[in-house]
Formats: C-alpha cells, sequence, structure tokens
C-alpha cells in the first residue's frame, strides 16, 4: 500500500466536505462561511503537517505515486515528438518511449522509462521495468543522437531493470552496461530528469548525462529499499528502514554532487500541480541543454569523463595490507 | 613454480587460522580435499572438477610470470552515508580485512604474462562478497588509465554480488566510473578482456565485465544481473540449475568462451599474441 496514496484518502474526504459545505453555503440563507474558512484553515494545517516534512520512506511512495507525471506527460507537453520504435533486432519495449523532439524550437532525443498510468496499461509497460530489448532502443537512438548533434534529454522512472527469465537470457548486463558506454561517448549534451523513482542500474542506464535534475521528492538509489533490505538483512519487509539509510533523497544527493538541480514541487506532491511541474522540468532542461550546447563536443565530453571519473568518497593512505586493524 | 617475493610476503604474513585449515570440502562433490593438493591443482577439486573461488592473490600468482607491481593501494574507503545497520560499516570493512587479507574488493598491478606485459586486475569475493564500492571502481580506473598510458592490454578478473549497499548511490556510480575508464581505453586502440569468475552479477556484470573486446568465464560460474532469488521471487517458481550459468551464457551468445583454469593461463597468452604481433 502506497503511503502517501492512504493518507491522500482523509484530506479527500475533507476537500469534499468543503465542496458540499460551500455548494449548500449558495443554496441557503444561512451564512456559513467562518464555518468554511475554519474547515479550510484546518485543511490547510493537515497538508502542511502531512506533506512539510517527507521522510525517505514517504518520499518512496510519492515517488510511486500513481498519479505522479509520468515520462509521457512531459513528452506531450513538448511542441513535437515523433516516436521512434523498437530496437532493430528482438522487438519494441513499450517500458521506453523515445524518439525525436522539439523542445522550445530546439531539436533533442527525448527519452523515458514509462510505467503504466493504470493496471492495464502497467501489464503492457511493465510497470516501466526496462527489458534488455528497450536497452538497446536507448543506445541505438542516443547513438543516432551523437552523430548528427542532436542533444538527449532522458525521463527516469523505473523501480529498476525488468528482472525477469527473458531479460537474463538476452543479456540484461550487457545490454545495460553498452547504454553506459554510449552515454559516456556521446558527442551532444546530455540532461536526465529523474521524475519519479531511480532505481539502480536500470535507471543509471539513461541517468550518466552533463546535467542531472531531479524532482524534489523523487528518489535515485543503489538498489530499491525492497531490494537493499532484502540483500543485507533477508527481509524485504525493513525497506522503510533501508530507505532511511540510503540516502536517496534529491537533497541528500545534490549534497554528494551526485544530481546538480533539483526542480520543486508543491505541496502534497507533483500529481498537485502537473502541468506546472512538467513546465518546470521542461524549463529547466531546456536551459541546461542551451548551456551545454555552447561547449564544444570535446569539451563536453571532457567535462563528462572528468565528473564520472572523480565521483565517490575514498581515503588515500596506507594500511596494512595483512593482519589485525586498529 | 617459484613464487614470487611479493607472494612469499603476503603468505607469511597471512599464516593465521584461515590458511592454517589444512582440509577443505568440496561445495560440489563433498569430497574432502588436501589442501596442498587443491592449491596445487590450482584450487580446482581433484575429484570432481569443481572451481573453487579464489583469492586476489592466489589468482595473481597463477597467472603473473614474475612480479607484480600494485596500484591503487593506497586508495581505502571511506564511509559517505554514515552507515550502521547491525554493525557500522567501517566495523564490517575491518573484519573483512582481517578476514580476507585485503584493503578492498580488487587487487590492482602490472606485471608479465607468458611474457606480455599486461594490466590486471582481479577482484575478491572474500572482501564484503567483491560488492563494487567506490575503492573498487577507484582502483579499476586508475588501472584502465595507467594501462592506457603504457599502451598495454588490461585484464579484469570479476568475482561480485552487484554494488555495494553500504555506499548507496555512490556505489552505483562506479559504474559510470569504469564505463568512462573503459571506454577511454578500448578507443584508444587497447585490447581489453575480462575473465568473469562465480559469481558476477549486478552492477559489476552491468558495467565493465560486458564491455570487453573478448569476455571469457570459467566454467559454472555464476553469470547474470539479476540474483537468482530476485528472479525466482518474481516469477514465483524455481530456476533451472542450468540457468545463468557461464556454460548458458555461451550457448545464448553473450560470452566468447568458457575455460577451465587450468587452461586459462594459456588461452590468455594466446589472445595477447593477436594483438602484440604487429599486424
Amino acid at each position: 500500500m502506497n503511503v502517501i496514496v492512504d493518507r491522500e484518502k482523509g484530506l479527500l474526504e475533507l476537500e469534499k466536505r468543503i465542496a458540499e459545505l460551500r455548494a449548500a453555503n449558495a443554496s441557503q440563507p444561512l451564512d456559513m462561511s467562518p464555518e468554511i474558512a475554519a474547515l479550510e484553515q484546518k485543511y490547510e494545517e493537515i497538508l502542511r503537517e502531512v506533506f512539510g516534512r517527507l521522510s525517505p520512506w514517504e518520499k518512496v511512495n510519492m515517488a510511486r505515486h500513481p498519479s505522479r507525471p509520468t515520462s509521457l506527460d512531459y513528452l506531450s507537453q513538448l511542441d513535437r515528438f515523433d516516436e521512434l520504435h523498437g530496437d532493430r533486432h528482438m522487438r519494441d519495449d513499450p517500458a521506453i518511449v523515445a524518439g525525436f523532439a522539439m523542445l522550445r524550437g530546439r531539436p533533442v532525443m527525448a527519452i523515458g522509462q514509462q510505467r503504466g498510468r493504470d493496471t492495464k496499461e502497467n501489464l503492457r509497460r511493465n510497470f516501466g521495468m526496462v527489458t534488455p530489448e528497450g536497452y538497446r532502443k536507448v543506445q541505438r537512438l542516443a547513438h543516432t543522437a551523437s552523430r548528427l548533434r542532436v542533444p538527449i534529454v532522458t525521463f527516469i522512472d523505473t523501480k529498476g531493470a525488468d528482472p525477469g527469465i527473458a531479460s537474463e537470457e538476452h543479456s540484461q548486463s550487457e545490454a545495460i552496461a553498452r547504454c553506459l558506454y554510449e552515454f559516456t561517448e556521446a558527442r551532444v549534451p546530455i540532461v536526465a530528469a529523474i521524475i519519479g523513482e531511480g532505481g539502480s542500474g536500470g535507471a543509471l542506464a539513461l541517468g550518466i548525462a552533463d546535467d542531472v535534475i531531479m524532482l524534489e521528492h523523487s528518489v535515485y538509489s543503489v538498489a530499491s529499499p525492497e531490494g537493499c533490505a532484502a540483500i543485507l538483512w533477508g527481509d524485504a519487509t525493513k525497506a522503510e528502514e533501508a530507505a532511511s539509510r540510503l540516502k536517496l533523497t534529491a537533497q541528500d544527493l545534490q549534497q554528494f554532487g551526485i544530481i546538480d538541480e533539483i526542480v520543486p514541487e508543491p505541496l502534497g506532491g507533483a500529481h498537485r500541480d502537473p502541468a506546472g511541474v512538467v513546465a518546470r522540468v521542461l524549463g529547466t532542461m531546456y536551459a541546461a541543454v542551451q548551456r551545454l550546447s555552447a561547449l564544444a563536443p570535446e569539451t563536453l565530453r571532457e567535462q563528462r569523463y572528468r565528473k564520472y571519473r572523480r565521483v565517490g568518497a575514498w581515503q588515500v593512505g596506507r594500511q596494512e595490507t595483512i593482519g589485525k586493524s586498529p | 613454480m617459484a613464487i614470487p617475493e611479493w607472494l612469499r610476503i603476503r603468505r607469511s604474513r597471512s599464516d593465521d587460522g584461515r590458511d592454517a585449515a589444512l582440509w577443505s570440502k568440496c561445495s560440489k562433490c563433498g569430497e574432502v580435499l588436501y589442501r596442498r593438493d587443491l592449491a596445487a591443482n590450482l584450487f580446482v577439486c581433484t575429484k570432481c572438477g569443481h572451481h573453487f573461488r579464489m583469492t586476489a592473490f592466489d589468482r595473481i600468482s597463477t597467472l603473473i610470470d614474475g612480479d607484480f607491481n600494485e596500484v591503487g593501494s593506497e586508495i581505502l574507503p571511506g564511509d559517505p552515508l554514515g552507515w550502521v545497520d547491525r554493525k557500522t560499516y567501517p566495523v564490517k570493512l575491518s573484519g573483512d580485512r582481517e578476514k580476507s587479507g585485503l584493503t578492498e574488493g580488487v587487487v590492482c598491478g602490472f606485471g608479465q604474462i607468458g611474457g606480455h606485459d599486461v594490466a590486471l586486475g582481479v577482484m575478491d569475493f572474500h572482501f564484503r562478497g567483491g560488492t563494487m564500492g567506490t575503492v573498487v571502481g577507484e582502483r579499476i580506473a586508475l588501472l584502465l588509465e595507467e594501462a592506457l598510458k603504457r599502451k598495454v592490454p588490461c585484464i579484469i578478473f570479476t568475482a561480485s554480488g552487484g554494488a555495494r549497499m553500504e555506499e548507496g548511490m555512490f556505489a552505483l556510480m562506479q559504474m559510470a566510473k569504469t564505463t568512462a575508464a573503459v571506454a577511454r581505453f578500448v578507443e584508444d586502440g587497447n585490447f581489453f578482456v575480462t575473465v568473469l569468475t562465480d559469481p558476477t552479477t549486478g552492477g559489476v556484470s552491468a558495467s565493465f565485465a560486458f564491455e570487453s573486446d573478448v569476455i571469457i568465464a570459467e566454467p559454472k560460474a555464476m553469470i547474470g544481473f539479476a540474483g537468482r532469488r530476485v528472479i525466482e521471487q518474481t516469477i514465483r517458481q524455481k530456476l533451472p540449475d542450468q540457468f545463468q550459468t557461464a556454460e548458458f551464457l555461451l550457448e545464448k551468445g553473450h560470452i566468447d568462451m568458457v575455460v577451465d583454469r587450468h587452461e586459462l593461463k594459456n588461452t590468455l597468452v594466446r589472445l595477447l599474441e593477436y594483438v602484440a604481433v604487429p599486424a
């Protein structure tokens, strides 16, 4: 159960009551405005209390919210989008939606992970979990974009790469590894936006970028909290604890220098003002693409190399290779 | 085979409880093997041919002709997330240091194999399950950069449970770092070989392990992206034994060859000869 959806239920009831009172107020002589105002104030208070400070686990749930804008909500707000299909080997993976697009008059190659907005679509799109064929479509289009000097923009929203039998048979490892390689080598600006859940290598496959944008309540993690808890403690139900340890929030990751920019969300999350959030993300992407397009391809690649070359936290020292530690 | 000086020193210093064990039991056939016989047979069961997991230094000593000059050993782990669960991350690390005699999950350096100069990186499953944190990524990137400068082929032995959870996103980012280093190395025209040993999964298999010119695997090595348990939980059924083995990957066309450990050095030398002789 999604904890955010759960909490919204109480608020929705209150919203309904206020609307009812308002309607009733208009059609009767007795003025109930003070009561309505009090209720509205209460509503605002609860909203702030519930959503003002989200814990990492709450953010995970927010990132997975069924009404949160998905890649297609962003792609549909571009000036133009011409979807391209297939990996040219096996099939077309509906968990990747990609193609040429115009971002405020500028040609881009837009690539997004697409989860379903209802059960039926989720089944078709495999809950946004990409298969090797999807990653090979990404590679192909990233390669084309690099050759044609068209900047790449990506929308990341996945629990992780598909962990099925067929995906292993078609080498999920190689498919992701080649995406990383293609993005590393691309001679064009790459701007990535984590719009929902950024789960593990399956997300990073679209995530090597010159500018990484994250929505305020998106998460980006080495493994899903459930996966991490299962790996470390053999117990997927400890996901909430894992979420708090993994430092997977946009705020943590900006501090670490792993992401570059945070786009704010309205109180209660992106789905409370989808149009506004989509416009803000696209605006931020456009500005980044413009900025990066001023750089020569080789400068861009050199910068990207240095950015990923230095990421990490280590110390340089001498330690006895063998024997007791201090 | 004469034991090189560097290895003799390490061995003498690691003569503790673990090495004092004289007997090892084969996890496949149950045969109890005298440890010295096992070592003489390159840690392959003399009865059933099961390939035991090797420590990095044992591996290096079976491949490198003489001296091995380590690089990156001064790079040591930090604790960027201040990780605590049952133990703190630094406590886990120091436990693994004692247990494995290693400072981290990979040993990198330069030496010769069959007279050919090579850069060699060997991951060791005995240190945090061979998981890739910052230090593994950093040492591998350094090895590739140095190999690029020297224009020598690079061989990396993988053994990994995936990304290291305790370093969070810093660990995931090592996939990007190692890939960036591989790309520079191979695009410059250098030869890159990976040898996948049991097990090679997750963030390591989905980065440099599968970015090489030639991919070799040891017999029966478990290789894949998702762990077996994860897949079984997802599809709610048991997987066949053969699934995700080296032989399975060979059949599916994802690796170049499966090579018995006794033939491994020869195979590497043969491959190195193709790039050593001017065309």
